[in-house]
């Protein structure tokens, strides 16, 4: 009797967890919003697709953008010229050696060099996901954590797009701007003032 | 006694020629001093409004002056004419959060407009603001010249001509000599600006400029390519403006404004507003953006956004 | 044809002689002209970069002395409308008097905009069909037409009374009276236009007032008349022409109405603007205390007030400003004190601090003063050039000959006391 009470309480429980499940799953494949006139648009999708929305490798290729060549210091590329002979050594630590001129002054308490540089080939660069990229889409590594940026770099707002208003243009990359291993803009000389108006009395 | 009359008002015409002759023999000295120029004086005295000439006339006109220009630079300078293009109206943005105040856009602008190196004229005008009293003129230095910028508690705001919508220098301007573009450039013809100076009075941000003497260029810093209503060289005594670099955006594809391709922080953002894909409807539409003194409903095409 | 022949010769007779203090009044004219014609001589060939004008301010001297005209210009009409409207007799026989300062004062204004053209070759821009005016948006094209029409106006009707003197007849009732009665808005009309002509610009708080029309008129009719009382004594005194007392005193009173409204509207813009202080305050502030450590005009403002208000007093009391001794010191207070108010103190302000609140402190240079002083001595000229002749037409010396062609010429010297020969020379 007892035996027979909890099985049937334990289905009931069951029954209620998988509805609950099931609504909210389905109010998961909904998305709901507004329009600019007001009207409420709902967006049915499946379970499958809604996964797939966060799986990187089944995404649809990221959109490249038209950038001059990354803005290396003198002769340091391609890395694998020194690298290729070089077995990595994963451990953060200070470097003695070489590259002893970069100093990380961007978020280095929770990163170091490996975190960005590809382990296996240096000539590259490598995200969160895994993906590997070339220095000329390095965009989209900074873009990892500074997306709000991204985007406006994106339409043109931040950052500088030179070319033509109405034709082909031509993006900088953020390392043009800012150096990745400390990006604080660097202040800068200003050019003279204007002539003050009674200077120029004769 | 008809017949004297006749002769006499023939003689009163030919009288009036002269003093008109010589009225213009007089600006031959105040404008070119070569003696052997005088035909194009003649002609450069009675050239019609811009707006006016016939297509013959303006090519004739676009000629003499390149002639002139190649002469006193002794280099070859073209000046064109190019017309507004169908469907553009252009804007200018400028990112105050992004601005440094290095005053590079100011003398790009010089370079590439031909402005007068000698008396100093400068189109844009970079005042440093305080960033505790926010845009408030009252507290602008027009003259910071730090070590290095930017200075820490102050921001940079550069002002030019804002390509007012509602213009108060055109509609001021007794001979027309000033008006609006359809691409909504405001433009000067300096062949035509009387030189009185009402609308530098007009003008709600200091935008226009008076060449109180005759400009100096260094020959071998002149743009040669030029636009009549643009960055050609500009007589003593007339007034000039910003006119969002109007011989590089005229052309097709046009060019950025030179102070938009110099800026070292890409502050500077310019397009088609009626484009809805352009970075200026993306920034009017997702910044935070105002105009300068709203309140005088001038409707600036120059949009200030952080 | 004879007729104007004999008028021609019988003029140039009377514009060359005269007394001994006529050719040093009219010598000293001639040389100040000529030196404001070398100085602007040098302006044309260095361009305006000689003035102190920049581009924080861009407008100066030459401009402050040409808005004080035109309200010297617009004065005139004071004396025309108890003249013809009310056919006040005394001041009918002298409103030809404030017709012809008037032309001068309208001729000054023209050469005070010219010197300030930076391309007055093209003067022809301006002539509607030859050039484009463009009329009606701008204020400056209205004030073009305004202030030919009424230079026009004014020497029709001059003309044509002195004309119709000349040859001893009335002049034509119908013919001239409409005119005169339409000077009167035109002088109105120089002198709004010219207010209007600054408070339209939304650009410069310190102008765009509604109240700055009706404070131009008024002060207008306090330097104008002070100047007329000031041209009727000396008239009066060294020739022939009689001016009634009762004349000028009723000019005196009319000029003390004047000066009350004109200080009553400038009180009221400064309680206006102190009281609210808002940040339009800062034009004002410098007119009147000086901004930031820069107060050029302050001193300069403190005198014109000061003279406004003693001038005040002694057109208030009538025994004072029926003293002539008085009212000549009187009318020199007022005129230079609206000539300070009015000129400088309404012009340089407009600019200072400057659209983008930059203080740059404008003085005029010596070729400002020089120009300037050549087109003064100019404006004297063409005035006692057209006194030389209407004063003896006026007073029956200059008219036809009996036999209706040729002219005839009385005693029209300037009668000159020997000992007050200097005071010619100051007005």
């Amino acid at each position: 009797m007892n035996g027979r009470r909890l099985l049937l309480t334990s289905a009931g429980a069951i029954a209620i967890v998988a509805l609950l499940v099931s609504i909210a799953l389905a109010q998961g494949m909904r998305e709901k919003f507004f329009d600019r006139d007001g009207r409420l648009v709902v967006i049915e999708r499946s379970a499958a697709e809604q996964l797939r929305t966060y799986d990187i490798r089944s995404s649809k290729a990221p959109e490249t953008f038209p950038v001059p060549p990354p803005p290396f210091s003198e002769g340091i590329f391609p890395c694998s010229d020194c690298h290729a002979h070089m077995s990595p050594d994963q451990r953060p630590r200070v470097l003695t050696e070489e590259h002893t001129d970069i100093v990380l002054n961007h978020a280095e308490g929770q990163r170091w060099c490996l975190d960005c540089h590809n382990t296996d080939d240096r000539d590259t660069l490598r995200l969160v996901s895994g993906e590997i990229i070339p220095f000329s889409e390095s965009y989209r590594l900074c873009g990892q954590c500074h997306g709000d940026k991204f985007r406006e770099w994106r339409e043109g707002l931040h950052g500088k797009r030179t070319g033509y208003w109405n034709g082909d243009k031509e993006y900088l990359l953020c390392a043009h701007c800012h150096n990745p291993h400390d990006p604080n803009f660097k202040p800068m000389k200003p050019m003279p003032p204007p002539v003050r108006p009674g200077e120029t009395r004769r | 006694m008809s017949d004297e009359q006749q002769k006499e008002t023939r003689v009163f015409k030919q009288t009036r020629r002269k003093v008109l002759k010589g009225l213009a023999a007089g600006a031959a000295v105040l404008a070119v001093p070569t003696p052997q120029a005088s035909a194009s004086v003649w002609e450069a005295f009675f050239q019609k409004h811009f707006r006016e000439m016939s297509k013959d006339e303006l090519v004739r006109v676009l000629a003499r002056l390149e002639k002139t220009y190649s002469r006193q630079y002794g280099k070859e300078v073209t000046v064109s004419a190019t017309p507004p293009i169908e469907g553009v109206r252009f804007g200018y943005g400028l990112d105050l959060s992004r601005c440094i105040g290095c005053r590079r856009c100011v003398y790009g602008c010089v370079e590439e407009n031909n402005l007068s190196r000698e008396p100093q004229l400068h189109l844009i005008r970079v005042v440093r603001l305080q960033k505790e009293k926010g845009v408030d003129l009252d507290y602008a230095e027009h003259y910071y010249n730090p070590e290095l910028v930017p200075e820490p508690g102050y921001f940079y705001m550069p002002i030019s001509c804002q390509q007012c919508e509602n213009s108060p220098c055109t509609k001021v301007c007794p001979v027309q000599a000033t008006w609006k573009e359809k691409d909504g450039i405001v433009v000067v013809d300096y062949n035509w600006c009387i030189g009185c100076r009402y609308c530098m009075a007009s003008c709600p941000y200091g935008a226009r400029r008076f060449n109180w003497r005759r400009p100096q260029i260094p020959a071998e810093n002149l743009n040669p390519t030029t636009h009549y209503l643009g960055n050609r060289p500009r007589p003593v005594g007339v007034v000039e403006k910003c006119t969002f670099c109007i011989q590089r955006t005229r052309e097709q594809p046009g060019r950025y404004p030179a102070c938009q391709e110099v800026c070292p922080v890409g502050a500077r953002k310019f397009g088609n507003l009626l484009d809805p894909k352009s970075e200026m409807r993306a920034l009017i539409e997702n910044k935070r953006v105002f105009i300068l003194k709203e309140d005088l409903n001038t409707r600036p095409k120059f949009y200030y956004f952080f | 044809m004879k007729n104007i022949l004999h008028i021609t010769k019988g003029t140039l007779i009377l514009l060359c002689k005269g007394s001994r203090a006529y050719y040093v009044w009219v010598g000293i004219l001639l040389c100040l002209m000529g030196v404001g014609a070398i100085a602007y001589a040098h302006q044309l060939q260095h361009g305006l970069g000689v003035t102190a004008m920049r581009d924080q301010v861009s407008w100066g001297f030459y401009i402050s002395n040409f808005t004080f005209l035109v309200g010297v210009a617009a004065a005139a009409v004071l004396l025309v409308i108890p003249a013809y409207v009310y056919h006040w007799k005394p001041i009918k026989e002298i409103a030809v008097l404030g017709e012809l300062l008037a032309i001068s004062a309208i001729a000054m204004c023209l050469m005070f905009v010219t010197v300030d053209l930076g391309r007055p070759e093209r003067f022809w821009h301006l002539i509607p069909k030859i050039g484009i005016l463009n009329w009606p948006q701008s204020l400056l094209a209205w004030d073009v037409l305004v202030l030919n029409l009424y230079l026009v106006l004014n020497a029709v009707i001059a003309g044509y009374i002195l004309y119709s003197l000349y040859f001893k007849k009335e002049p034509n009732k119908s013919f001239v009276t409409p005119l005169i009665l339409f000077s009167i808005p035109a002088a109105i009309a120089i002198h709004t236009v010219t207010a209007f002509l600054y408070s339209g610009l939304a650009a410069r708080p310190f102008w765009n007032h509604a109240i700055l029309a009706p404070r131009f008129l008024a002060s207008a009719f306090c330097s104008g008349p002070a100047l007329m009382i000031l041209v009727f004594l000396l008239v009066r005194r060294y020739t022939k022409f009689r001016i009634k007392d009762e004349a000028i005193h009723k000019v005196a009173e009319l000029v003390a109405y004047a000066i009350f409204i004109n200080l009553f509207l400038f009180g009221a813009e400064i309680f206006t603007e102190y009281y609210a202080g808002t940040v339009h305050l800062a034009s004002l502030k410098y007119l009147l205390q000086g901004l930031h450590g820069h107060s050029a005009l302050v001193p300069w403002i403190w005198t014109a007030i000061l003279f406004n208000i003693l001038g005040f007093f002694i057109f208030l009391i009538p025994e004072l400003r029926r003293n002539h001794f008085m009212l000549v010191v009187g009318c020199l207070l007022i005129f230079f004190g609206v000539y300070i108010e009015k000129g400088m103190g309404l012009v340089i302000p407009g600019f200072v601090p400057d659209v983008l609140h930059e203080i740059y402190e404008y003085a005029p240079t010596g070729i400002e003063l020089l120009v300037s002083l050549g087109i003064w001595a100019t404006g004297l000229f063409i005035f006692t050039m057209l006194l030389r002749v209407a004063i003896p037409i006026l007073n029956g010396d200059f008219h036809v000959a009996e036999d209706g062609v040729g002219s005839h010429i009385g005693d029209s010297l300037f009668i000159i006391q020997p000992d007050q020969e200097e005071s010619t020379e100051k007005t």
